[in-house]
């Protein structure tokens, strides 16, 4: 019984819901951490977008008080015009280091905002419960991660400097237009009207076939996704042709996609340019016949001036429209991001920690540094007193009902108790609940009805941290890091020793096969196992769990992968580590289950039979049939 | 490498070679539109002439439509062109990773083929698109923009002449500089999202042992790494914009200099003056252009190299000259065969095996954990080849057969099940693709799975989630042997396939075997004495070798390693006393 996974959530490239709210939260990122740096970039933006619009207004200057009186006169003098060039000279300087530097902070200011983004969406993941990662599939987390920050990243870094200089030089660039012409400047306005209206049209086409490119997109790489991984199954059905005509079908369907998308994006520059051409003919037709007829004392200079000027002035224009795209799929990106930094993190309302003790006077108090006595610390809310349990692992459970859905409920009334040092067994058939009761005891799922109790605390009351901590588990499915043999080990108590671990190796039985690897303990070796048999992956795992020497441990179908003579020899092992402590066994075989005190049979979430093996066996119930395969 | 990767435009040739034409005579079009503005400037404004200038503007417009045409059917051909190379490309890597051999396809990784198929090409494809806009329209219009300021006035010109290699100069350095910290940055990002990822899988693990801390600790580092390589790279990059700006200031204000110097001495007008500065904006800023693609090629390079890698491999599993397309009965023979992943003769998994199986024959195999059980199972199908030694099956040497008939008669359920999305009925027809669905039932009937499915709401045609997430693992290892059965094969090999399930529903498995498919050899790996003990003889393995073979009975007498498994399994126990 496992909770059902949510289709493939929001795909990249749908439009952003709440554009306003999540504009206003990435720039609290940059406001928030470098207010003054942005400042200073906008300050410099604005000197070179004013730089630029100086230059192009310069060549009135230099046509019309210059060149035009030079022509006339006869000892032309060239000292004032190369007086003028070198203070534009110099204001074009200032110009260029101004771009410069707004350039440099603009990229500390993107990348240090997406560290900071990218870190605060790890930190929050891991805070997340684990139904979160049951319910959602691991490829859309990972695009978070990977498709949705690589478009925040090219927003930043470039759109946000390139949007705001568009904005300022088209408003500089305005306010020069009109110091010249207002008429000519009434006729830049209406061409804009009308690039923006094929903006809207062309621009929103060429929306529509993006977000199906992404859908598109989505479906081929998902399918890869699957097929690649499932390779050697395609491999030993003979699958391949079949698998390649599906394919291809969905290939077909993205190329269809993505070439209409860029079909229309590309088209998109070639018509803005264009318009700009025709804008910059008809001022020329427009202007002239205004300084041909002496309207608005336009000059030649001014013509000139204003030709260049309007060209600056369809640039930005077309260029902020080529980014409005990827601008609007970054903040759907963005919106994703911040949905999974709010999703509601694990809740814990513990307040009892895990602390080492010692004995003073005969009471338990709390003792500083490794003392190898644990102790659960209760403080009392109503009467301010702090008292001190014994970690003995005692577990209890109370008429316990859970289900992973609302109102389907996968366990009925458990009830069961394990003394301090018992070997508990569980066993029944796959799907009757064993897994979902260790998800309960280290409240990676909280219960419904029914109680927990741990050394006779409530398990609610215990902080979730130091309850694992006082937790060793061993899982079904083994996961590992990547990094050496030694690291993996040591990930159970990370001051374990180099002596610990491997002391830890020799009771799990794997220093053997550990010291025959190319480098020995310092082996790299990959999270999915890589050249590790599925039995010797386990066997680290349960190294693992051993240098974690844990009060109480967990054990779910922790040797399945394991040949019975291995785990005998693991088995003793684990005897003489579990002495004293307590322990739960989910295992089919016999060979584990055997010599636990008590071993309870679940069927469809309830206790059915309980009792140890030979009490069990003279039942002749549902345990006896499945251990001696005898059934009629 | 790059010739392997164009092979796959094909069909989209033409379309690629109209697009940079179209372009061509885009930027044609564009260039002539500073110089009729000269004209215009000074015979129609100057001249005060109304006439010329709205023939000139008339001029003009049919220019910059036509121009906006040619921009437009370009754009178009490099759609198409990008997306079907893009769409070749894909084709064909798939195509080839399904020839893969197992050996092959460890030599990748599963998580590399799927980036190359998918990153990559997306890489490829715009820096593909890029190329056949960008590099044919930014030097066309470099050349025609040159030859237009010379035909107006040489001597400004030279200006150009000495400024353009400041500026190229610069961008190399530039790229020069940047390239190999790209490089290192693409490698931590794939380091960044190993951590991720498996933190999503082992976020049982992480919660278990209270390591949130520490991989967030890890993860940061490797996020500092980035955040440091990137800021490097972007900041060098930055120099790009203002170097630009730089030149075109420096170039405008000399042509301002030395283009009034002339004008007053009457060697060019004022409209060509203008003219001229919007050749100089052109041609820089076509050189910007080119400075990105650079950048783009180069960083793109490194998805052509992993492209190619795919497409260049070949299956070291090759069919035969003239295969052999049935397969005679369910026979093994094992003649002193050695086997080694890496296919050197240094580290042997398998060493000198010999073994003859008979038709029909049911054969359990027990070893130790490491002791390559699998590995000799896989050898069968011809999932790898044999290192040394020959393999028959049905009498003949595997490689003999025709692949595709080979892996018909023999069905691997393999340790690591894998089942795909779809309905249970769609995965079930994996094995024999035209089964009735008489056959389905009665391959989980005899698989012990028809009467959990028979449960779920929606019976044979409920959905099954990403690999399998909502059924059971002993559900999913009962439904991937009902898949094995339908291809009716010769040979049956269940590695470890009856882990996760309860004994009963074992031994259930085995009597169907027993009454259902006597004809049907069997080769079953399993942990459990119990599971193999009624076998017709039993296999013990150990170290890559076999050490015994024989009945329960014999290897209970001669087999020390099978003793101990057989006591350590029936420890305190009352079998025999109970059946």
């Amino acid at each position: 019984m496992k909770p059902n996974k949510m289709p493939p959530g929001a795909m990249p490239g749908r439009k952003p819901e709440d554009l306003g709210r999540t504009v206003k939260r990435l720039m609290s990122y940059i406001t928030g951490r470098y207010r003054s740096l942005f400042l200073v970039v906008l300050l410099c933006i604005l000197v070179s977008a004013i730089t630029g619009v100086t230059a192009s207004l310069f060549i009135r200057s230099l046509i019309d008080d210059y060149i035009a009186p030079l022509l006339l006169s006869d000892a032309p003098d060239f000292s004032g015009l190369l007086g003028a060039i070198l203070t534009i000279g110099a204001v074009c300087l200032a110009g260029v280091f101004a771009a410069l530097f707004y350039n440099r902070f603009m990229v500390t200011i993107s990348q240090g905002v997406l560290k900071r983004v990218r870190d605060e969406m790890f930190s929050g993941m891991q805070a997340l419960p684990v139904k979160y990662f049951d319910t959602h599939t691991h490829g859309d987390i990972m695009s978070h991660y990977t498709n949705d920050t690589d478009t925040l990243r090219q927003m930043i870094s470039m759109s946000i400097p390139q949007l705001f200089s568009s904005v300022v030089t088209i408003l500089a660039v305005f306010v020069a237009m009109l110091s010249i012409s207002v008429w000519l400047t009434l006729l830049v306005l209406l061409c804009l009207v009308l690039m923006l209206f094929v903006t809207k049209k062309v621009g929103g086409k060429s929306a529509k076939y993006f977000i199906r490119q992404q859908k598109s997109l989505g479906d081929v790489n998902g399918f890869i996704e699957e097929m690649i991984h499932g390779q050697k199954v395609v491999k030993v059905f003979c699958h391949e042709q079949q698998a390649k005509r599906d394919f291809d079908q969905k290939n077909d369907e993205l190329y269809d996609n993505a070439e209409k998308a860029n079909r229309y994006a590309n088209i998109f520059m070639p018509i803005m340019a264009n318009l700009g051409n025709l804008q910059y003919v008809l001022v020329a037709i427009v202007g002239g016949a205004l300084a041909i007829s002496g309207i608005g004392g336009l000059t030649l200079g001014g013509i000139a001036s204003f030709l260049t000027l309007s060209k600056s002035f369809s640039q930005p224009i077309s260029q902020i429209s080529q980014q409005i795209n990827s601008v609007v799929m970054a903040f759907a990106g963005a919106e994703r991001i911040f949905k999974l930094m709010d999703e509601t993190p694990e809740r814990d309302d513990g307040y009892v920690t895990l602390v080492n003790a010692k004995y003073e006077n005969g009471a338990l108090a709390e003792a500083d540094g490794r003392t190898g006595l644990w102790a659960w610390k209760h403080p009392h809310s109503e009467t301010g007193a702090v008292s001190y349990t014994k970690l003995t692992g005692d577990v209890q459970f109370s008429d316990v009902d859970f289900g992973y859905e609302e109102g389907k409920l996968v366990l009925h009334d458990i009830s069961l108790f394990a003394k301090p040092g018992q070997k508990i067994a569980f066993v029944g058939a796959t799907g009757a609940g064993k897994t979902t009761i260790t998800n309960l005891i280290n409240r990676f799922y909280d219960i419904a009805e029914g109680k927990i109790r741990y050394d006779g605390i409530n398990i609610g009351k215990i902080k979730k941290s130091d309850l694992r901590r006082s937790l060793g588990i061993v899982l079904q499915d083994t996961r590992l890091f990547t990094g050496t043999v030694m690291e993996n080990i040591r990930y159970g108590r990370l001051d374990a020793t180099d002596d610990e671990v491997m002391e830890a190796a020799k009771l799990a039985n794997a220093h053997d096969f550990i010291t025959r690897l190319p480098e020995g303990y310092q082996t790299q070796i990959s999270g999915d196992g890589g050249r590790l048999s599925q039995g010797q992956r386990q066997l680290l795992s349960i190294a693992r769990a051993a240098v974690a020497d844990p009060p109480v441990m967990i054990l779910d179908e922790a040797t399945s992968s394991i040949d019975t003579r291995t785990e005998a020899l693991v088995q003793r092992g684990m005897d003489q580590l579990m002495d004293g402590r307590t322990v739960f066994v989910i295992a089919h075989r016999l060979s584990t289950v055997q010599n636990a005190k008590a071993i309870l049979v679940l069927e469809d979430g309830r206790i059915i039979e309980r009792g140890d093996h030979e009490t069990l066996l003279k039942e002749r119930g549902t345990y006896y049939q499945f251990y001696t395969g005898a059934f009629h | 490498m790059i010739k392997r990767l164009l092979k796959c435009v094909r069909e989209y040739k033409t379309a690629s070679i109209l697009s940079p034409l179209f372009v061509t005579m885009e930027v044609v079009m564009e260039v002539i539109i500073p110089l009729l503005m000269a004209s215009l400037i000074d015979k129609g404004i100057e001249g005060g002439d109304m006439g010329y200038i709205y023939k000139m503007g008339a001029a003009l417009v049919l220019g910059a439509l036509i121009s906006l045409l040619f921009g437009a059917l370009s754009g178009g051909f490099a759609a198409r062109a990008s997306a079907g190379f893009a769409r070749n490309l894909r084709h064909d890597m798939f195509a080839n990773v399904q020839t893969y051999s197992f050996s092959n396809i460890d030599r990748f990784s599963t998580a590399s083929l799927v980036t190359r198929l998918t990153t990559d090409v997306t890489n490829v494809q715009n820096a593909y698109q890029m190329v056949i806009r960008m590099a044919v329209r930014a030097p066309a219009m470099i050349v025609f923009s040159l030859i237009m300021a010379f035909s107006i006035s040489p001597k400004v010109s030279l200006i150009f002449l000495g400024i353009i290699p400041v500026l190229t100069a610069g961008l190399f350095l530039i790229v020069r500089y940047v390239h190999p910290i790209f490089q290192r940055v693409f490698k931590t990002y794939d380091k960044l999202n190993n951590v991720v990822q498996e933190n999503l899988r082992g976020i049982r693990v992480v919660k278990s042992f209270v390591r949130e801390d520490y991989e967030k600790e890890k993860f940061g580092r490797i996020s500092k790494s980035i955040y440091q390589d990137f800021s490097k790279a972007e900041k060098t990059i930055a120099f790009n914009g203002p170097l630009m700006q730089l030149c075109v200031y420096a170039c405008m204000l000399l042509i301002a200099w030395v283009g009034a110097k002339l004008i007053v001495a009457g060697g060019m007008t004022t409209g060509q003056l203008v003219s001229f500065i919007s050749y100089v904006m052109m041609i820089l800023m076509s050189l910007m252009m080119l400075s990105f693609l650079f950048v783009m090629v180069i960083i793109s390079r490194a998805s052509v190299e992993r492209i190619a890698e795919v497409l260049k491999e070949t299956s070291d599993l090759a069919n035969p000259e003239s295969p052999l397309y049935e397969v005679a009965d369910g026979s093994i023979s094992f003649k002193g065969v050695d086997f080694s992943y890496a296919g050197s003769r240094d580290k042997l998994c398998l060493a000198k095996i010999n073994l003859d199986i008979r038709s029909g024959e049911t054969i359990g195999i027990i070893g130790g954990t490491g002791s390559s059980k699998s590995t000799l199972i896989q050898l069968i199908p011809r999932l790898y080849d044999v290192t040394d030694g020959t393999l028959c099956v049905g009498g003949r040497d595997v490689r003999d057969y025709d692949i595709e008939t080979l892996r018909g008669a023999v069905a691997v359920v393999l340790q690591k099940n894998v089942l795909f999305s779809g309905t249970i009925s769609d995965n079930l027809r994996w094995g024999n693709p035209d089964a009735t669905d008489e056959e389905l039932t009665k391959a989980c009937r005899l698989a012990q799975a028809d009467e959990f499915i028979r449960s779920f709401p929606d019976g044979y045609s409920t959905h099954i989630e990403q690999g399998g997430a909502n059924v059971s693992g002993g559900q999913k290892q009962r439904l991937c042997i009902a898949r094995a059965l339908l291809k009716k094969p010769k040979i049956l090999i269940l590695d470890d396939s009856t882990s996760a399930v309860d004994t009963r529903t074992d031994a259930a498995l085995r009597k169907a075997f027993r009454e259902d498919l006597p004809d049907t050899t069997k080769l079953i790996i399993a942990q459990r004495i119990a599971s193999v003990s009624d076998a017709d003889r039993i296999i013990v393995m150990d170290g890559g070798g076999i050490t015994a073979v024989g009945t329960h009975a014999e290897l209970m007498e001669t087999s020390e390693i099978y003793r101990e498994v057989h006591d350590s399994q029936m420890q305190g126990g009352d079998f025999d006393e109970a059946e």
